[in-house]
């Protein structure tokens, strides 16, 4: 097993936001962690990169065991380096262009030769279909354009798994597809990947693993398919029957 | 206007001028940097919140914010030799100005900093740079963009402030007009030389600001 999650639970002033969630990751997984807003699933991939800590919970990475918690700084940086993260709302370094963005992680984080960084950030840009707006910064780009070239920025760190939290919530609708469709190509590619999303088609037909929270539990963990076609808890098909009853 | 009083605008002008260029300008110049120092410094203890040196900050610049200028040029230049510290009249004005101007520019530039949204952080941190790797390369280069304007602000009226270092006897442009009309009486017409002067340093340094504002935005603008 890649990544195993043990029972993470963070409080913020004494509202239960995550109340011990655990969750298995094989390598080449693509989890979508699905459920109401309010759940916890922001939270929840936020802990697992220490962007926010966490109150108790453990992760073993590659055999090696983290505490959530009390991680120290050396600890904290070893996770980062395996991990990416892509977020809502982009946050690409305004002041860099799109190449600037991908290589700085390299040549100042990881001291990589300039030219080297180059070529790691050009390839991971052809990927999302970024290559011909180099010198751009993000300003001049639109929406899609800007969260195509932060899962380039993932990719160039070459991790072991890219977190995305709701990276096409923010988008306008007719972006949202460009965005999804360099993700499905990642799956595909076997990136394992750990999704908070509220596309059900993605978690339906490009993710293979389901975690569905309500209320900071972990109410229903399983196979996507399973998931959809015979959800086991009350909770999860009214979940997807509401999800359904909106999009008619 | 009568040719006596033409005579002595003529004749003083490019005196003024030299002691302008001379003085004033070196005297804005090193000062506004230590001031530029001061503040980045200052702002950025405030913004990471270190305990002890935060209180210091703070009172720093409650102090150099609630007493006049003038007072602190006064304190500095004629009170501090009684403590057996003597500082020449240039240093002590840089020093004084510095540290004055310095109090301002913290809060321009920790309210900049502020201003740089948390995102922009996290995804440093998340790309593998420590704390000081995004200060340098993402935060502070953002807050330097978004104070520049006031920053700006604060050098054009430190040019002008300079003029009180007439007052601890720094001979600088408008201490060498009270020399003049010394010997000429002719207040009203120095006088307003020396404004003129210190107007057209001011609209240069407008200038100036105007195009390294257009250079900032041609890369890539401030936000999103």
């Amino acid at each position: 097993m890649m990544l195993d999650i043990r029972d993470v639970k963070k409080e913020f002033d004494c509202q239960e936001v995550l109340r011990g969630i655990s969750l298995q990751v094989e390598k080449g997984d693509v989890v979508a962690i699905l459920g109401p807003s309010g759940s916890g699933k922001t939270t929840l991939l936020r802990c697992l990169n220490f962007l926010e800590r966490a109150d108790s919970g453990q992760i073993i990475f590659d055999g090696e065991k983290f505490d959530l918690h009390a991680a120290s700084k050396a600890d904290i940086a070893r996770v980062r380096k395996k991990t990416a993260f892509v977020f809502q709302n982009y946050n690409l370094f305004l002041n860099k262009t799109v190449l600037q963005n991908v290589t700085l992680g390299l040549t100042v984080g990881a001291r990589m030769k300039k030219q080297q960084a180059r070529e790691i950030a050009v390839e991971a840009l052809t990927r999302v279909g970024m290559a011909d707006r180099l010198n751009s910064y993000p300003s001049q780009l639109s929406g899609g354009q800007q969260q195509r070239v932060a899962i380039a920025r993932a990719l160039a760190t070459r991790p072991e798994i890219i977190y995305f939290d709701e990276p096409t919530s923010a988008l306008d609708p007719e972006l949202i597809g460009e965005v999804l469709s360099v993700m499905r190509q990642l799956a595909q590619d076997g990136m394992t990947m750990l999704v908070v999303t509220h596309e059900m088609d993605f978690a339906r037909n490009v993710s293979n693993k389901v975690l569905f929270m309500a209320d900071g539990a972990a109410v229903e963990c399983g196979p996507s398919r399973e998931f959809f076609e015979h959800p086991r808890e009350e909770r999860s098909r009214d979940f997807i029957r509401s999800i359904l009853a909106a999009r008619q | 206007m009568n040719e006596r009083l033409w005579n002595i605008l003529l004749d003083s002008f490019p005196k003024l001028l030299g002691y302008g260029i001379r003085v004033t300008v070196p005297l804005t110049i090193l000062s506004f940097s230590l001031a530029l120092v001061i503040a980045v410094i200052v702002a950025l203890i405030q913004y990471a919140q270190v305990k002890v040196l935060r209180q210091l900050c703070r009172f720093y610049i409650w102090i150099i914010r609630g007493t006049p200028l003038l007072v602190q040029l006064y304190i500095v230049f004629f009170g501090l030799p009684s403590l057996g510290i003597r500082l020449d009249a240039f240093p002590a004005a840089v020093l004084v100005f510095g540290f004055n101007e310095g109090a301002y520019m913290a809060e321009t530039m920790r309210g900049a900093l502020e201003s740089v949204s948390r995102g922009q952080m996290e995804a440093g941190y998340c790309v593998g740079l420590n704390y000081v790797q995004v200060m340098a390369h993402v935060v502070l280069p953002q807050a330097f963009r978004t104070a520049f304007p006031a920053l700006s602000n604060s050098m054009i009226s430190m040019l002008k402030e300079t003029s009180m270092a007439a007052t601890i006897t720094v001979m600088e442009m408008f201490r060498q007009a009270q020399v003049i009309n010394g010997r000429v009486y002719e207040s009203l017409g120095l006088y307003c030389e020396v404004a003129v002067i210190y107007l057209l340093f001011c609209t240069l340094l407008t200038w100036l600001q105007r195009a390294c504002e257009k250079r900032l935005a041609r890369n890539g603008g401030v936000r999103a």
